[in-house]
């Protein structure tokens, strides 16, 4: 039961003239999962979303929701969708009750369950005390709670929040996640955002698109990649002695009387080491490994070069 | 699973909701009945003074009820676009056309949705009309039936109005242009009378395509049922229409 994907989108790309806003990305998303979907500005994220909420027809590709194709049944597949846009969705000459009890009727919330239902996600927002408020008065943050409001008024298996926390202040950015975090135990999330902590502390697995593209999809509570190693030795040998040692392809030596050795992909040379140290009496003081950090994942990925080298055709095709 | 009709209807009751709660719909309709109030009254006057040459030939519905509901023809081609304009075009400036695009709700239930709710202003509209005739039957005998063929006919216009001022604000973003083009295209139509009177090929073609021509027969009380079928037709195809460039705007 856990293993239901609840969203699949294959290859789906996105073009406006000649510009390619999304090019053939692939994503799945399980139950019980929240996906942070990463990138810089204009990468993409928005359209993507759009397309997997059915408010875009891709250029091509697929998008399933529940198993249910979004081109060919979209009322089906939509009633297991919740979406919550960059701009919130809210009328300002509506109060917070009236909007609620339109959005459930709108998502097909029958009429007797329509009260339980807006209760429940006003509940859930934090909104019981604004409900008899015209939305236009409220401030920015209500506003955005009454857009996530609609978003699971419904219930919905998969929730998409188009940046969730922007413009919020800083209490009213925890809130949110808190918010989101509880969500993400009964209904998929996906949710956009650039803000890298906020990523970190609500997801459990994270997608970092960059020009259209997928450049990255690991969870985030994952160990993260040893990219260096830092050595303490007493009685440091040479580098080349250093270099010996499988997995270690360069030696810089530190200001600070430490070592920092850059490791071969995937290798993993602490014990190694350590063991090194002990029968050849190098006096081994620290050893500790250094990870990429998402951030640090995320600026590799997503500045210039690098994108462009991954995807040729992509940039022949912008050229001509 | 909801149905097509309820989700209509959903549409529509918020769509009459969201009409009443803003000041535009009860200042349009403040300064029609002003102006209808205005025109009745002098019509009643005018009526009364002239009541020799009246009799066999013009009674008391026929001056009244029909001059009267000539001329609003005129002001509800002004004041429709006003009411049409926000129904897509402020919703896609705002951003909530992405509560009813991410919603179960097909693009057709969507636009008649929107065009029901309108409807329930067409209806407002439709009873103060009604109801200034009607006084008169306190006093006099008044032919209800050369009444109520008015009142349809007004209210038929209304709908094809209103289905191409919706149209109109599928098109645009700003509901200004809206409303400027939801106005133009109904003058159009109207217009297109003129060339029919015309000698010019297919004169007759035009003056029948023409809004106004099929007006004439209901205001004077003759029901056709072709008249009838003509407006029907013509708001639904400026429904479709909309639909189509909603679909459009997906892709």
């Amino acid at each position: 039961m856990d293993n239901v994907t609840l969203i699949e989108a294959r290859d789906l790309s996105r073009r406006y003239g000649a510009n390619t806003a999304v090019g053939g990305l692939n994503l799945t998303l399980r139950k019980g999962e929240i996906l942070g979907l990463l990138g810089p500005n204009g990468a993409g994220k928005s359209t993507t979303l759009k397309m997997l909420a059915g408010c875009l027809a891709p250029s091509s590709g697929s998008v399933r929701i529940n198993g249910i194709d979004i081109a060919e049944d979209p009322k089906a597949a939509k009633a297991h969708l919740g979406y919550l846009p960059e701009q919130p969705p809210v009328y300002p000459e509506l109060t917070v009750n009236e909007y609620l009890r339109y959005a459930a009727g709108l998502h097909g919330v029958p009429a007797i369950e329509r009260f339980a239902a807006v209760k429940r996600a006003k509940e859930s927002c934090g909104l019981s005390d604004v409900a008899e408020r015209l939305i236009g008065n409220l401030s920015k943050g209500y506003q955005q709670r009454v857009g996530i409001a609609q978003a699971i008024i419904h219930q919905p298996n998969v929730v998409i929040l188009d940046e969730p926390t922007v413009g919020l202040d800083p209490n009213q950015i925890r809130e949110i996640r808190a918010l989101i975090a509880t969500l993400g135990q009964q209904h998929s999330v996906i949710l956009s955002s650039h803000i890298l902590p906020e990523i970190q502390a609500v997801c459990g697995r994270v997608m970092i698109i960059n020009k259209g593209r997928a450049v990255y999809n690991e969870a985030v509570d994952q160990t993260p990649r040893i990219s260096s190693i830092i050595l303490g030795l007493k009685r440091a040998p040479d580098a080349a002695a250093l270099k010996n040692i499988a997995g270690v392809t360069q030696v810089q030596a530190l200001p600070s009387g430490l070592l920092r050795l850059s490791v071969a992909a995937d290798a993993d040379p602490r014990e190694v080491l350590a063991d090194a140290a002990a029968s050849n009496h190098w006096g081994l003081f620290e050893l500790r490994a250094e990870g990429k950090t998402l951030e640090e994942v995320f600026v590799e990925l997503t500045s210039g070069e690098i994108t462009v080298h991954e995807s040729p055709e992509k940039s022949l095709k912008e050229a001509a | 699973m909801s149905t097509p009709f309820s989700t209509i209807s959903t549409i529509a009751s918020a769509e009459a909701r969201r009409i009443f709660v803003s000041p535009l719909a009860w200042a349009v309709l403040a300064v029609m009945q002003l102006i209808f109030g205005f025109v009745f009254i002098n019509m009643l006057v005018d009526y009364a003074r002239n009541a020799s040459m009246s009799g066999q030939f013009m009674g008391v519905a026929d001056y009244i009820g029909g001059g009267l509901y000539g001329f609003a023809t005129i002001i509800l081609l002004l004041v429709m676009p006003l009411l049409t304009m926000r129904m897509f075009s402020e919703e896609r400036k705002s951003g909530t056309l992405t509560l009813l695009l991410s919603s179960p709700a097909s693009l057709i239930e969507i636009v008649l949705g929107k065009f029901f709710g309108l409807f329930a202003f067409m209806l407002a509209t439709i009873a103060l009309l009604g109801l200034m005739p009607l006084t008169l039957l306190s006093g006099t005998h008044l032919d209800v039936g050369r009444i109520a063929a008015g009142l349809l006919g007004l209210l038929l216009m209304m709908m094809s109005f209103g289905a191409a001022g919706l149209f109109v604000s599928t098109l645009t973003k700003e509901p200004t242009i809206a409303a400027v083009g939801g106005f133009g295209l109904l003058l159009a139509v109207w217009l297109i009378q003129i060339v029919g009177n015309q000698p010019v090929p297919f004169a007759a073609f035009f003056s029948y395509l023409s809004l106004i021509g099929h007006f004439e027969s209901l205001r004077r009380g003759i029901f056709n049922s072709a008249d009838v079928i003509y407006y029907l037709l013509f708001t639904a195809f400026f429904l479709w229409l909309a639909v189509l460039r909603l679909d459009m705007e997906r892709n």
